[in-house]
């Protein structure tokens, strides 16, 4: 575990019914983003929602995933909700999903500010109303009557991540951020993340089966395969020199990757 | 979409969707007695001797008299014209029961129905959330067991064995609460605002008139609510499973939201628009229960009314019934569309 | 909810959750086999006649009567096997009925489509607005008390729901390929809706029908508890209840018809719903989630 760490993950195994990740170490450093890659069942999201302890009930979790000094892994109710939406958000993958389809904009930016931060209905509004603007969304004191149905797919997940950092957090876990949306919506949304991880100092776990995406964004990245991370490494020695077979799987699989051409791999 | 909308209609999406509504409950009005009078005229049963009796069924001057009077000698489709006619200036005709106009009948016992069924309703619903809610929340657990097994004994029980044994019990033997009737013979009848006694007597400052007719609506009302809430707490219960297994309930939780605050804002708010539903067609089934609730705990709402005017074969208040039944329907259809348009905002503002 | 932890306490409380879906429902089949045996078999082996009137009235249950006698002085028992053997064929009578009835109304109406389905549908809609037992009861009055004539004004109120789910079930599978290559054979539609689509139907009818079968015994016994249904002295569970309305003290009159009652359509819910269990997928998968963990 490193010492500027906010978020470690060591030996981490999630079984439900039988053993899905075996063995998981992972640290988030402020500032930078970290891929976790690897195709649909390999753990990755389990991963993720372990932090939050957001797994289903009956899953069996074991190792460590501390944030600064709490640790995550059997924390109780109390501790957990101290610090989900405070000290570790999460985007989720498809907006119109994961927001409420019947409460205003309003509510689901200031709910949990007003519970984190004890905050005051008007002042919880006025932070509302800057970070909506800081993602960039239109009209933003207007916005916040509205309702998620009345916004495009990318506005909306800029709303998502308008909420995830409404308190501020150390940490930002996106879960596959940009899949549910246009293509061309995408490159805005992640070209914001990179730039929220930077000006905030935030460690952001970006969870993705798309390696485009991480080649984007990420400043690490680890590869996962089947519960077990088989690849590390910074993006560009990555995407240059990729060492596991799998890794050159995936980037051989990736549309108008160098390494497709190459008749070897 | 909402180009199409406006460009079909000129007026006001609201003004068509309710002239629509309009169109179509007239229609199934016209069903309604149609269907009510085809039924008690096709059929071999004699109305003169049901509302008479043997006796002076008997006697042939009695009988023309009273065929007469009702204008039972016209034919088949006359009377219906007749009667059609009449209820287009609000005259239902008499009953051959109570010899009074159905519609001063009716007006009584409409209201001491929807006090039952609306107090019976909302306890239900109350009960339910909570019952539902938790089976959801202990999916597979002892306690949802219990209450899977507790919800299907409320649906086995029958309604009328259920108002007897809590007649006996609670009035005859322990004598807790009133077992008959809106209020205490000794007190007077509030005067009528909206007909519903306990709001009545509220609005005129009687609490001993209110706390009276409360007592009297105890039993009849959780008789009655037992079955509604069988039937609600199962529904509650699949909804909100299927909420909780959504993005934005996760999602919720991910930002520390405490429990209650996850439940009542985006659980329940989540699952609201599939239990609305239910609620309305549950209130259907509790105006059937009425009928042998309201027989058992001598209740004079429609039930009773409805009970007396089948057995005597009396056309009017048959027709009366079917005609209040078919109001009561759109109503409930037009309050469940309401609270939908309230609690989604894609139905409110497209 | 919050904790992903499986301590033992709630691991023991799923176990047990997983091990009680399937009893409820071997409960429900054991205790309906019962009633049906005992409707079969009642007249061979009760105590007295259970339509005499030879005992001493108002007897409370003792060793001459276990159940005592009613105002009439008739066996309580012996009226309650009896009973039996009248409610509960005449319940899966009118179930059938319904189901038939109803289940060809809406493969028409879905199958037909157009007029025919919109008016079809209308009717069917005319028939669920009203409550079931105020619909009964006008049928029932106007047809004249006799227990047949309940049955029919319950086929009546109960066959829309079948014609419902039945269209809706047509009409998703009227589009799809096996059913149009049937057409395109050449095959009549009486032929493509009997043998390409009906079969598909059944399932979801079946569940239906067998959580209606206590609706239909408890509103047959209500009829009957009004007036309407059986006669005196037909030894009916929901006219010896209304009987014992005048003798409140002889409780036991009222009592035990009300849990004969109460126990045959808690057999049949208790089958019904292990069966909506079995065959809805949703469900089925929430159950197989609520005992492996696994929904992710």
């Amino acid at each position: 575990m490193s010492r500027d760490a906010v978020l470690s993950i060591s030996e981490l195994h999630i079984s439900i019914g039988r053993p899905l990740v075996t063995g998981i170490s992972l640290d988030l450093y402020p500032g930078r983003v970290t891929g976790l890659a690897g195709e649909s069942g390999s753990g990755k999201t389990l991963t993720s929602m372990a932090v939050l302890g957001l797994l289903p009930r009956g899953a069996r979790v074991t190792g460590s995933i501390r944030c600064g000094d709490t640790e995550l892994v059997g924390a109780d109710r109390r501790t957990l909700s101290a610090v989900r939406g405070r000290r570790v958000a999460m985007v989720f993958q498809d907006p119109s999903a994961s927001l409420h389809p019947q409460l205003s904009v309003g509510v689901q930016l200031t709910d949990h500010v007003r519970r984190h931060l004890g905050l005051s209905r008007r002042a919880a509004r006025q932070r509302a109303v800057e970070l909506l603007e800081r993602v960039q969304v239109p009209e933003p004191e207007a916005a916040l009557a509205r309702y998620p149905h009345q916004f495009s797919g990318g506005q909306r997940q800029r709303i998502a991540i308008a909420i995830a950092l409404a308190c501020d957090p150390e940490v930002l876990l996106a879960d596959e951020p940009t899949t549910a949306l246009d293509v061309t919506v995408q490159a805005g949304i992640l070209q914001l993340l990179h730039q929220l991880a930077e000006e905030r100092q935030l460690a952001v776990l970006l969870v993705t089966h798309d390696l485009g995406v991480m080649s984007a964004i990420a400043d690490e990245v680890a590869v996962m395969r089947a519960g077990v991370i088989v690849e590390r490494a910074p993006r560009a020695a990555l995407f240059s020199a990729p060492q596991h077979p799998y890794t050159r799987q995936l980037l051989a699989a990736l549309p108008g990757s160098r390494l497709e051409e190459e008749p070897d791999v | 979409m909402q180009k199409t909308a406006a460009t079909r209609s000129p007026a006001s999406p609201l003004a068509g969707f309710l002239l629509r509504r309009l169109g179509t409950s007239v229609l199934l009005l016209i069903g309604v007695t149609l269907v009510t009078f085809l039924l008690t005229n096709l059929v071999p049963g004699d109305p003169v001797t049901a509302a008479l009796g043997e006796g002076p069924a008997s006697d042939p001057a009695t009988r023309e008299a009273f065929i007469q009077a009702h204008g039972l000698d016209k034919p088949a489709p006359v009377q219906y014209v007749m009667y059609l006619g009449a209820l287009l200036t609000g005259d239902l005709g008499r009953s051959l029961t109570t010899g009074q106009p159905v519609v001063a009948d009716l007006a009584k016992a409409i209201p001491a129905t929807i006090e039952l069924a609306v107090a019976a309703i909302v306890l239900s619903l109350a009960v339910s959330l909570v019952l539902g809610t938790l089976a959801a929340y202990r999916r597979g657990m002892v306690t949802d067991q219990v209450l899977r097994v507790l919800t299907l004994i409320g649906l086995s029980v029958p309604t009328f064995w259920l108002a007897l044994v809590a007649f006996y019990v609670f009035f005859l033997q322990l004598g807790v609460v009133p077992g008959s009737g809106r209020i205490s013979p000794s007190i007077t009848p509030p005067p009528t605002v909206t007909g519903l006694y306990t709001v009545d007597y509220l609005l005129n400052g009687d609490s001993v008139g209110f706390l009276d007719a409360l007592a009297h609506l105890t039993l009849p009302v959780l008789v009655l609510s037992l079955f509604t809430i069988g039937l609600l707490t199962r529904f509650v219960r699949t909804s909100v499973l299927e909420v909780l297994d959504t993005d934005y309930v996760r999602a919720a939780r991910a930002k520390g939201l405490g429990g209650w605050r996850v439940v009542s804002a985006y659980v329940l708010r989540g699952a609201s628009l599939p239990i609305l539903t239910v609620v309305g067609v549950a209130f259907g089934a509790l105006l059937s229960g009425t009928v042998l609730v309201e027989s058992v705990f001598s209740w004079p709402g429609l039930g009773s009314y409805s009970y007396n005017a089948a057995r005597n074969l009396d056309l009017p208040g048959i027709m009366g019934v079917g005609l209040v039944v078919g109001v009561i329907y759109l109503v409930i259809n037009l309050v469940v569309d309401l609270f939908y348009a309230i609690l989604d905002p894609r139905v409110r503002l497209s | 909810m919050t904790s992903s932890i499986l301590t033992p306490a709630r691991a023991r409380r799923r176990r047990i959750g997983a091990q009680w879906r399937a009893p409820l429902g071997i409960v429900g089949a054991v205790v309906a086999l019962a009633w049906i045996l005992v409707a079969c078999t009642a007249p061979l082996w009760v105590p007295y006649d259970p339509v005499a009137q030879g005992l001493p009235r108002l007897q409370p249950p003792g060793p001459e009567a276990i159940l005592g006698t009613d105002s009439v002085g008739r066996d309580v028992f012996s009226r309650l096997m009896a009973g039996a053997g009248v409610t509960i064929p005449l319940a899966l009578l009118l179930v059938g009925c319904s189901v038939v009835l109803g289940t060809l109304v809406g493969a028409i109406a879905g199958y037909a489509g157009r007029w025919v389905d919109e008016t079809l549908m209308r009717i069917t809609d005319l028939v669920m607005a009203f409550p079931t037992v105020i619909l009964a009861m006008v049928i029932a009055a106007s047809l004249g008390p006799s227990l047949f004539n309940a049955v029919i004004a319950a086929i009546v109120v109960s066959w829309p729901q079948y014609a419902r789910v039945s269209r809706s079930i047509v009409l998703s599978l009227r589009g799809q390929n096996y059913v149009i290559a049937s057409r395109l054979l050449g095959y009549s539609p009486a032929r493509s809706l009997w043998t390409d689509i009906l079969p598909n139907v059944a399932g979801p009818i079946l569940v239906l029908a067998s959580l209606d079968i206590g609706t239909a015994i408890l509103l047959l016994s209500g009829l009957s508890f009004l007036g309407l249904g059986a006669q005196p002295p037909t030894a009916e569970w929901g006219s010896m209840i209304s009987g014992a309305m005048e003798n409140f003290d002889a409780w036991w009159i009222g009592v035990f018809p009300g849990l004969a009652i109460l126990t045959v359509v808690m057999a049949f819910n208790f089958i019904g719903d292990t069966l909506r269990d079995a065959f809805d997928p949703l469900a089925r998968a929430q159950s197989i989630a609520a005992n492996t963990g696994e929904t992710a």
